[in-house]
């Protein structure tokens, strides 16, 4: 069983739009072989929650976003070929209410041209992911991704998102990939509040150092397990600081908000390390 | 007519994201106007576009309006932004001295439709939001539309270029609540006389949300097609981050929700549902 991992760059769930947002700052290829999470992509479609969705706070943005997606119909007809024309190795980042909804989500994305792997979001924080299956238990995400596996091809990806606040990260981690994850994406919104007492999630460079801690801990216990590193990343230094710790790739969210082209220009710095980029895992 | 856009504008005309570098800065009342170039953004720009700044040290962006697109200067292709200093970010910006190196991306969102005919237009704005009237003005004078033009402020000190708006404007009706200069009042006071006045077949507004409904409104009750630039806070500017809900109801009649800088920022009035739209919403500082 094997599949090859993406990276070294990636683009984080929820900060690439549609994809075409994206296109006028992806650089002179694009959009082209780039390894792009789509958006969570849920069952039926989510308008997403009231504004302000986002605020700035030092270092970093909370946001209560709500998942807004046209739902898995909507998006197999419209978004996903899109991204498939122009190049884009599809990731689709899914969530669901019940581990039934997973499985199916699975099970149709498999059958879908074009979708490159799949990354299951088991990691958002509560509230900003309103009615959601409960995964912060490693029993619970690793069920999730054990269903998701059986209905998923094991020659492509299933990347597991975890949050980076869970107390038991390596279990959490350990558990995901005995059930079949390729690889373990540490990092998502951290629980937060907005000024207002809202409860949010805050992304950015203020949960760098938390994720990292999780990757280099997640890498010391299971050095066997591909880990991806997500959290702050905004440059060629904060980006070798997850790979230096032992992580295969990273994913590239929030800096995009601050500068899109931030992907184009990590993908140029980091290509050619050949060394963080094991060909195949499992 | 006004409600019909072309393809989607991103297509016609890819933003950039570029190196851009303050030309010239003045105080003008109670704001800063900055001239910028920006390789590539006053070349694609259509009257309504906005750009989104980098500030340092800040991850979420500014989104700036606008004020005038100069096609060649002495520093080439150039563009003027109003800043009003509001908070850190903005106050930031208008510090910028001749000189400073600012990213900026642009030109963002959809812009203004024209109408097809030399039709009456009325231009509708307030405070430093009033200001991609200006470049519309100009597209619409170009056209043979017969523009009239509003701008309303608190004092004098936040109305934006009176003395411009005459060049631009076949009328120019100035409000102040204050009634520092010109008539007192709001637009929401005057804007149903002034509709009436100006015999209206197309209202464009800029300016919070309250003075866009009441055009909205007024240009709906006199049979007229209305375009509002809504401004509310976009974190980044692109769409990428869904983070600027604009509720409305779509050609299809169903209900949904857009993004402000990506679907928008104009949108025609009458499909904004505005009683899901807070009137204060928190702004970037």
């Amino acid at each position: 069983m094997s599949a090859h991992l993406p990276g070294p760059v990636m683009v984080a769930a929820g900060c690439g739009g549609t994809g075409r947002e994206l296109e006028p700052y992806a650089g002179p290829d694009g959009l082209a072989g780039l390894d792009l999470v789509t958006r969570s992509i849920t069952l039926d479609a989510r308008p997403g929650g009231p504004g302000p969705r986002v605020v700035e706070v030092p270092g970093g943005l909370v946001n209560a976003v709500g998942l807004p997606n046209p739902g898995l119909e909507h998006f197999l007809a419209t978004e996903l070929p899109w991204l498939v024309r122009a190049g884009a190795r599809v990731h689709v980042s899914i969530a669901g209410a019940t581990m039934g909804e997973y499985a199916d989500l699975a099970r149709r994305l498999s059958r879908a041209p074009g979708v490159a792997g799949l990354e299951v979001n088991v990691g958002a924080p509560d509230e900003v992911g309103a009615g959601l299956f409960e995964v912060r238990e490693p029993y619970h995400s690793a069920s999730v991704i054990a269903a998701v596996r059986r209905e998923f091809p094991t020659d492509r990806p299933v990347l597991a998102k975890l949050r980076p606040d869970v107390s038991r990260i390596v279990e959490g981690a350990r558990s995901c990939h005995e059930a079949g994850a390729t690889a373990i994406v540490v990092g998502n919104a951290v629980p937060a509040a907005f000024p207002d007492g809202r409860a949010g999630g805050l992304s950015g460079p203020a949960i760098a150092p938390v994720a990292l801690r999780c990757v280099a801990e997640v890498h010391r216990a299971l050095p066997d397990v591909p880990t991806i590193g997500c959290g702050g990343v905004h440059d060629l230094r904060s980006a070798n600081a997850y790979l230096d710790a032992g992580a295969s790739a990273v994913q590239v969210g929030t800096a995009l908000l601050h500068d899109p082209t931030t992907v184009a220009r990590l993908r140029a710095a980091l290509s050619p390390r050949p060394d963080a980029r094991p060909e195949e895992t499992r | 007519m006004a409600d019909e856009r072309g393809p989607v504008h991103s297509s016609l005309h890819p933003s950039v994201h570029v190196d851009g570098e303050v030309v010239a800065t003045k105080r003008v009342g109670g704001y800063r106007h900055l001239t910028l170039t920006a390789p590539g953004v006053p070349e694609r720009f259509r009257a309504g576009n906005f750009v989104a700044v980098t500030v340092a040290g800040h991850v979420a962006r500014r989104a700036l309006w606008v004020h005038r697109v100069r096609a060649s200067s002495a520093f080439g292709p150039t563009l003027d932004v109003v800043v009003e200093a509001r908070g850190s970010g903005t106050e930031w910006l208008a510090a910028q001295p001749v000189g400073a190196r600012i990213a900026i991306t642009g030109p963002l969102g959809r812009p203004f439709a024209l109408p097809k005919d030399a039709v009456s237009c009325l231009l509708v704005g307030e405070g430093y939001a009033a200001a991609p009237l200006f470049p519309l003005a100009e597209r619409l004078r170009e056209r043979g539309c017969a523009v009239s033009l509003v701008v309303s402020a608190r004092d004098e000190a936040h109305l934006l270029s009176a003395l411009e708006a005459r060049r631009s404007a076949r009328s120019v009706t100035v409000l102040t609540a204050d009634g520092s200069v010109g008539q007192r009042g709001t637009v929401a006071d005057h804007v149903e006389d002034l509709v009436r006045r100006s015999d209206a077949d197309v209202v464009y507004a800029a300016g919070p949300h309250s003075v866009l409904r009441s055009a909205a409104a007024a240009a709906e009750r006199a049979g007229a097609w209305s375009q509002v630039a809504v401004e509310t806070p976009t974190p980044c500017g692109t769409g990428l981050c869904h983070g600027c809900p604009l509720p409305v109801v779509g050609e299809d009649g169903v209900e949904r929700v857009v993004r402000a800088c990506a679907e928008g920022p104009v949108v025609r009035g009458d499909r904004i549902r505005w009683d899901a739209l807070p009137d204060a919403l928190g702004h970037a500082q």
